[in-house]
């Protein structure tokens, strides 16, 4: 027998429920995930995406991982794995941050959330969350606090969109306006004591993700009680299509794409997540020294200005046609209806109006490098 | 979603209506359905030489990018420019949405595609999978 288990492929606690919605089915990181809804359901990925943007949309988001540090030490050892400054976290507050290998390249980006004293809650990627465990445990040993996995323990779903406030404010007795972007609290959900909500999301939206128990009833449950509570708000429910062209409106990193173990922060552009006045942390050293040495390639915004659609991996290519980046998100954007992209390029070609062009099935098609992100949601 | 009779089939999800030594060619509402919102249809020009079983275009959903492939043998006549500017046209109608017609070169090659009934039934087996 081998230790190591054959892949199989995963489903959330909601897969039956998206199979019967009839939706579209993909794998995605090893999980078998819904890519859109039928028509029928209000869905297809611009619909899905509009809704997001002009009202809600609700999404399956259980294939994230959830790592728990709790214990005497456990803002040293979170200090000490993430590049944002946890320090300064209230109780109840959350930070977008990174965990970086000792090159000062990304082992994933996450959320830092914490929920008490002594306690904080990392929501990690899909495709990572293996490896994203053993690297958070294995480098918090010297501290006095207990790593735990609860990556199966939830049932995560995100409630997206300029209404996602109301929908959810009627399934919960938690006051949602005291709740600020980047803030978690817990109350009551659809009969369920203490539920984790989090002013969080990937859509460039407001919006809600809340954890609920996996198991399957639950999760059929709440998923099917947010949609009734939606109705009047024309809640539609979306898959990984939509939240993969939301997240690109709002220039937010896709693992693998925008950040990897080969990007560094400052060519990813995360700078203001990155706190270097923290004394220490993994990866701080060398981000010193990369940073003296001086940063060579960086994330730049791409709009076609001819007819063609870029995509992830195609060649980016000066106006004399050499090659001289690459593409790592690339799609139509439904709501600013142009295609965008984002792509890797050496520094002076980052100013913005710089004409470029993107091989497209053997052909140069114009592009412009373009303000980030993309899309803002409108202040309130 | 019954697919039409007056044409034939490919196992790549294309149609082709023969009009006299003339073809219309397009893809299937299965394959429409598969692409999902469709935002970019790019055919060949006029006087272009198609090759059966060889392809002859892209089409892009918001998702996922797709070749066209051939049913026939021919050269292209006429394009149509209407997908070009309303690609979605091929999401809502697909069966009626030709994207280039052809002179045949060959007609005893459609004897090689699927009819109507038969295309229904390799459908209904490939999204069984």
């Amino acid at each position: 027998m081998s230790a190591v288990e054959a892949p199989t492929i995963r489903k959330t606690a909601l897969n039956a429920v998206h199979r019967q919605m009839g939706a579209k089915m993909v794998e995605f990181n090893g999980w078998d995930m819904p890519v859109e809804y039928p028509a029928s359901l209000g869905g297809g990925i611009i619909n899905e995406h509009m809704a997001v943007r002009t009202g809600v949309g609700i999404f399956d988001v259980s294939h994230m991982g959830d790592i728990r540090l709790a214990g005497r030490q456990a803002l040293a050892a979170v200090q000490h794995i993430s590049m944002n400054d946890a320090s300064r976290l209230a109780i109840g507050q959350a930070q977008y941050s990174a965990l970086l290998y000792p090159q000062g390249t990304f082992v994933d980006d996450v959320i830092v959330h914490r929920l008490g004293q002594d306690e904080y809650l990392l929501v990690i990627n899909a495709g990572t969350r293996e490896k994203d465990f053993n690297w958070v445990r294995d480098n918090t040993r010297q501290f006095d606090c207990a790593v735990e996995n609860l990556s199966d323990d939830f049932t995560q779903i995100a409630i997206q969109g300029p209404k996602a406030v109301n929908l959810l404010q009627k399934l919960t007795d938690a006051d949602l306006s005291a709740v600020k972007f980047y803030w978690v609290t817990r109350g009551t959900v659809c009969g369920l004591k203490d539920t984790l909500m989090g002013r969080t999301g990937y859509t460039a939206e407001d919006g809600f993700e809340i954890y609920v128990p996996s198991d399957e009833g639950t999760s059929a449950f709440v998923w099917n009680e947010i949609l009734i509570a939606g109705k009047e708000f024309g809640v539609v429910p979306c898959g990984l299509g939509a939240r993969n062209t939301l997240r690109l409106e709002g220039k937010l990193p896709l693992y693998g794409h925008e950040i990897s173990d080969t990007i560094n922060v400052w060519e990813a552009g995360l700078d203001r997540f990155c706190k270097m006045e923290k004394p220490e942390f993994i990866g701080r050293d060398a981000l010193q020294k990369a940073k003296a040495a001086g940063v060579k390639r960086t994330l730049v915004g791409l709009e076609m200005t001819q007819r063609g659609i870029a995509r992830d991996g195609y060649k980016v290519l000066d106006t004399a046609g050499r090659e001289i980046g690459y593409i790592t998100s690339g799609s139509p954007a439904p709501y600013l209806k142009k295609n965008i992209a984002l792509a890797y390029v050496p520094r002076e070609f980052e100013g913005l109006g710089t004409p470029l062009q993107v091989e497209i099935r053997g052909q140069a098609v114009g592009a412009v490098v373009v303000p980030t992100p993309f899309y803002k949601r409108p202040k309130k | 979603m019954p697919y039409p009779s007056d044409r034939k089939y490919t196992r790549e999800h294309e149609w082709i209506q023969v009009n006299g030594n003339s073809a219309a060619v397009g893809i299937t509402d299965y394959a429409q359905q598969s692409l999902g919102d469709i935002v970019f249809v790019e055919t060949p020009k006029v006087g272009a030489e198609l090759t059966a079983g060889k392809t002859f275009g892209t089409v892009e959903s918001v998702k996922a990018v797709s070749d066209l492939f051939s049913p026939a043998s021919g050269t292209v006549t006429e394009v149509n420019s209407e997908l070009a500017t309303a690609p979605e046209k091929v999401n809502s109608d697909a069966h009626g949405s030709w994207m280039v017609r052809i002179t045949l070169k060959n007609p005893s090659e459609l004897d090689a595609l699927l009819s109507a009934a038969d295309y229904e039934k390799y459908v209904a087996e490939e999204a069984g999978h």
